[in-house]
């Protein structure tokens, strides 16, 4: 897929199979749950950011989740490993399962949740310690029996940027450039080696080959991994996913605010090629957003 | 531009004639005065500074440096040596209570507690305890400190630092703001509890500021004179004990001889003057520059 | 999957029963969290503890005193130990009168530098000037005591005052301010706090003339201004709440210098005038000069003292910090 083809303009994704050419264009219905997610409300104080979300995540699949900005879907992202805890006044209605277990039962400890669940932030944001510090942060916190040094290559090579960095790993994290920073933030999150990998935006702060690299990366680890990713970029989405959900705003005619909701959640080719509600296709095809 | 309009290097705009000469004289006046009172101020610091080292330097000899008070004052002869380890000793206790306790307050303020009502009491209170004049932390320590436990180096250190805490509190809260939130959300995000993150992920970042702004309060604390007058007594050989004891400092000294008639009194003083003013100094200089190296590492 | 962790027993893919337990929180790990929190939450308070002792024990240390002297503490002038009078009124005096010198002479000076460095120094100069301030600034309280009493009181006294007090001392509104010949005295006191306190103004009203728009300033060059207008104009408006916070809190630091304006203040006792170039006393320096040999009432007059200076410094303070957050207020809505 050439730069000239993140250019084009919105209109011509749908109805164009070359531009989705690449993504797949099945995907095995019986692939295992990892979340499931029943009537999600996403409350910040006593207002409702996000409503009625309705979803199932399956394991090794990469699941993208679009729609224009507002709608809620960095903050639904955000449940999944429990982020939105650090918020004041956030909360939830409804239930989130991680391999059944309900995530927000009082009993479970958020801190357990996020050695589990990983996050990829929009804007790279490693340590200001050197690259080798970065990685070894997670596995030093839960005392891993295993060489270091061992644990950082394999986190490295695994996120593509091993051999671009193993002559100066004692080097500040701060001086790699920013593609580099955020594949250094994917490495340091895949060292815990947690299940899911949630991503929120992580290339748009990137230039287009940084962002290129990004995506070939999350294809290699889907194998291991099963990984969420929001993103703007919805021609991004259609190269990169296996499912997308599609959000967006409703106003709320008493207060004048607007509420999330989920509009629409496919196999990506069915969401890019056939969607079926109108709000959809009306986004696809850039009629709005 | 409009060509009426031409700036001059002092700033006067040349309006041909239309500029009513009282007006550029009230501006030249001005700026006479701005650049004058940068001059006002650098006349005392030289000479300040220039008597400082002229009328102290005589007195630095490897004596100074090692003998024990004399006992008749008005006298030369004998050295500053319990004065300067006792100035160096009172204030590194002091910076031991002061500086985990006001780290540990500013962690409070920023990461806790910062925003609710007890934290903004507490910030508040802080910048209160900054003003209060140093004699009455004196006055505080000896009432009660002093007065039970007699007079020794941690009556002054107590006092000295009830002076530190309240500034390594605000320097200390104000580089833990600097840190940006994104680093706490990666720790958190890796399955990291809050007082690893705070531990292993924000004060390092810190580190250089908190450092610059301790040092900065530890220089202010060896230069102080009032809370230690009362609290630790007046010693003429070194005693190397915190809480036996009455022990003497370089600020004491100065005081204690700059009140008397005798010129080898005096001569003494400027030489107390003279080290003291370079030890604090010295932490001054290196304070900025910690601070210099750390601004320049967040702008590369 | 799992690295090391014993705790781990979900497995990909699978639906377990064991997973609801193993996400549970690790004891020691939140227990550590609640140590932690309450450990900062104890330095924090500890700020308060410090502020109310220092409060509770100088006030009961002082009592006695106030209980004898009652309101003459503060209103009578008689300060004699021997006889158990306690009348603190003339050291009231010389606190406030050698610290309103010093304001007279250190806000112009400071401003100046302050605008000069903001607005007309050329940015190599920036730098050192700061430079000196911080120098300035560094040096001890009692080093410029000591350059004030072996220095400047003896050389001010006679080739100084002594000259002005001939010229003018007998002269109507003049003579009653510049009157008197002794090195050590209110002016003497009020020219070394100047110099104290020139670095905190300076620093302070740089930072308030710092956040001056540019809008604003343009708007003053657009009309045809010249740069001291534009000051006048632009500037000083805007930054006068904070400019006025910044010499409070330097009225506040003068007041509560003890050891420089000890040594040179002349520790006349009992003197209540408005010659300037006599000599008298303030609260911090009798403090400071009578405590060694005080006992009994004595000490508990001069810890009163204490008591005095400690409240008139905090109202000081206070309400010069709501002044500049008023303003730093006021410059963050507009």
């Amino acid at each position: 897929m050439t730069e000239g083809t993140l250019r084009e303009s919105a209109s011509e994704v749908v109805r164009a199979p070359s531009f989705i050419a690449d993504a797949p264009t099945s995907v095995p219905d019986n692939a295992a749950v990892v979340f499931d997610v029943s009537g999600l409300d996403v409350y910040y104080g006593n207002f409702r950011a996000v409503r009625d979300v309705n979803l199932q995540i399956h394991t090794h699949e990469i699941t993208a989740f679009i729609g224009p900005s507002g709608c809620g879907k960095s903050t639904v992202l955000r449940c999944f490993d429990r982020m939105n805890d650090l918020i004041e006044g956030a909360r939830i209605d409804g239930k989130i399962q991680f391999h059944g277990v309900d995530l927000y039962d009082p009993r479970i400890d958020p801190v357990e949740v996020r050695k589990r669940i990983g996050m990829v932030f929009q804007k790279p944001n490693p340590f200001p310690k050197s690259i080798y510090d970065n990685i070894a942060f997670g596995p030093r916190i839960s005392g891993t029996k295993e060489n270091l040094d061992d644990v950082v290559e394999r986190a490295l090579r695994q996120a593509a940027l091993w051999d671009e960095v193993k002559d100066r790993l004692k080097k500040s994290a701060m001086g790699l450039s920013g593609g580099q920073q955020q594949r250094l933030c994917i490495a340091r999150t895949i060292a815990v080696q947690p299940e899911v990998i949630l991503m929120d935006e992580p290339c748009s702060a990137l230039d287009p080959i940084a962002t290129a690299r990004i995506e070939d990366l999350m294809q290699e680890l889907k194998s291991e991994y099963t990984i969420l990713i929001v993103t703007h970029n919805m021609q991004q989405a259609a190269r990169v996913s296996d499912r997308t959900a599609f959000f967006t705003t409703e106003v709320n005619p008493e207060s004048d605010s607007r509420t999330g909701l989920l509009v629409e959640y496919a196999p990506t080719h069915k969401i890019f090629s056939a969607p079926e509600d109108e709000r959809t296709e009306n986004y696809v095809t850039g009629r709005f957003g | 531009m409009n060509e009426l309009f031409v700036t001059t290097e002092s700033g006067d705009l040349l309006l041909s004639d239309t500029t009513k000469r009282s007006r550029r004289i009230r501006n030249r006046l001005a700026s006479i005065w701005m650049a004058g009172s940068v001059l006002v101020a650098v006349v005392p610091l030289a000479l300040v500074i220039g008597y400082v080292l002229i009328k102290g330097v005589g007195q630095l000899t490897p004596d100074w440096f090692t003998k024990d008070l004399p006992a008749v004052t008005r006298r030369a002869g004998g050295g500053m040596g319990p004065a300067i380890v006792g100035t160096l000793l009172i204030t590194a206790v002091a910076a031991g209570m002061a500086v985990p306790l006001g780290v540990l307050g500013a962690i409070y303020l920023h990461e806790y507690g910062g925003r609710g009502r007890l934290g903004r009491l507490i910030r508040f209170m802080a910048d209160v305890m900054t003003g209060v004049p140093s004699i009455v932390m004196g006055l505080f320590v000896y009432t009660v400190w002093t007065i039970a436990h007699g007079l020794s180096a941690f009556g002054g250190a107590l006092a000295l630092a009830c002076l530190m805490l309240p500034i390594i509190i605000r320097t200390t809260e104000e580089m833990l703001r600097l840190v940006p939130d994104e680093l706490r959300q990666a720790s958190y995000a890796l399955g990291n509890r809050k007082w690893r993150t705070i531990l292993t992920v924000v004060l390092p970042a810190a580190f250089g500021g908190i450092t610059s702004g301790v040092m900065l309060a530890i220089a202010r604390a060896a230069g102080e004179t009032a809370p230690l007058v009362f609290t630790i007594g007046a010693a003429r050989n070194l005693n190397l004990s915190i809480f036996n004891g009455p022990t003497t400092a370089l600020s004491v000294q100065i005081f204690g001889n700059a009140q008397t008639p005798f010129e080898a009194a005096q001569a003494r003083a400027w030489g107390a003057a003279l080290t003291l003013v370079a030890i604090v100094f010295i932490l001054t200089i290196l304070a900025r520059i910690v601070a210099a190296r750390v601004a320049r590492r967040h702008n590369a | 999957m799992a690295i090391g962790r014993s705790d781990m027993d979900i497995t990909p893919g699978g639906s377990s029963g064991g997973a609801v337990a193993s996400l549970h929180g690790a004891g020691p790990g939140r227990r550590a969290d609640q140590l932690f929190h309450s450990v900062a939450l104890i330095a924090g308070l500890l700020v308060l503890a410090i502020l109310g002792l220092i409060a509770a024990s100088t006030t009961h240390e002082a009592w006695p005193a106030f209980r004898s002297q009652g309101l003459s503490f503060v209103t009578s002038s008689t300060w004699i130990p021997a006889e158990g009078k306690f009348g603190a009124l003339a050291f009231i005096y010389g606190t406030v009168l050698s610290s309103l010198l010093a304001l007279l002479l250190a806000v112009p000076v400071s401003l100046g530098i302050a605008l000069y460095a903001n607005e007309a120094a050329p940015s190599r100069i920036r730098r050192p000037i700061i430079a000196v301030l911080d120098l300035l600034a560094a040096i001890p309280s009692v080093v410029y005591g000591l350059w004030g009493v072996i220095v400047l009181a003896p050389f001010l006294g006679p080739h100084v005052y002594s000259p002005i007090n001939d010229a003018v001392g007998s002269w109507p509104v003049v003579g009653w301010f510049l009157n008197g010949s002794s090195g050590r005295s209110f002016m003497t006191a009020g020219i070394i706090l100047a110099i104290m306190i020139t670095p905190i103004v300076t620093s302070l009203s740089r930072e308030v003339i710092a956040t001056v728009p540019r809008a604003q300033r343009e708007a003053a060059y657009a009309m045809g201004a010249t740069r001291w207008e534009m000051i006048r104009l632009a500037v000083l408006p805007w930054g006068r709440g904070g400019i006025v916070g910044a010499i409070m809190l330097g009225l506040g630091r003068a007041m509560g210098e003890t050891i420089a304006v000890a040594l040179v203040i002349g520790s006349q006792a009992g003197q209540v005038t408005t010659h300037l170039f006599e000599a008298g006393d303030s609260m911090a320096a009798v403090i400071v000069n009578q405590f060694g040999e005080a006992s009994g009432t004595h000490r508990a007059a001069l810890v009163g003292l204490g008591v005095v200076l400690f409240v008139v410094t905090i109202i000081v303070n206070v309400s010069a910090r709501s002044i500049v957050a008023r303003f730093d207020r006021q410059a963050q809505g507009i």
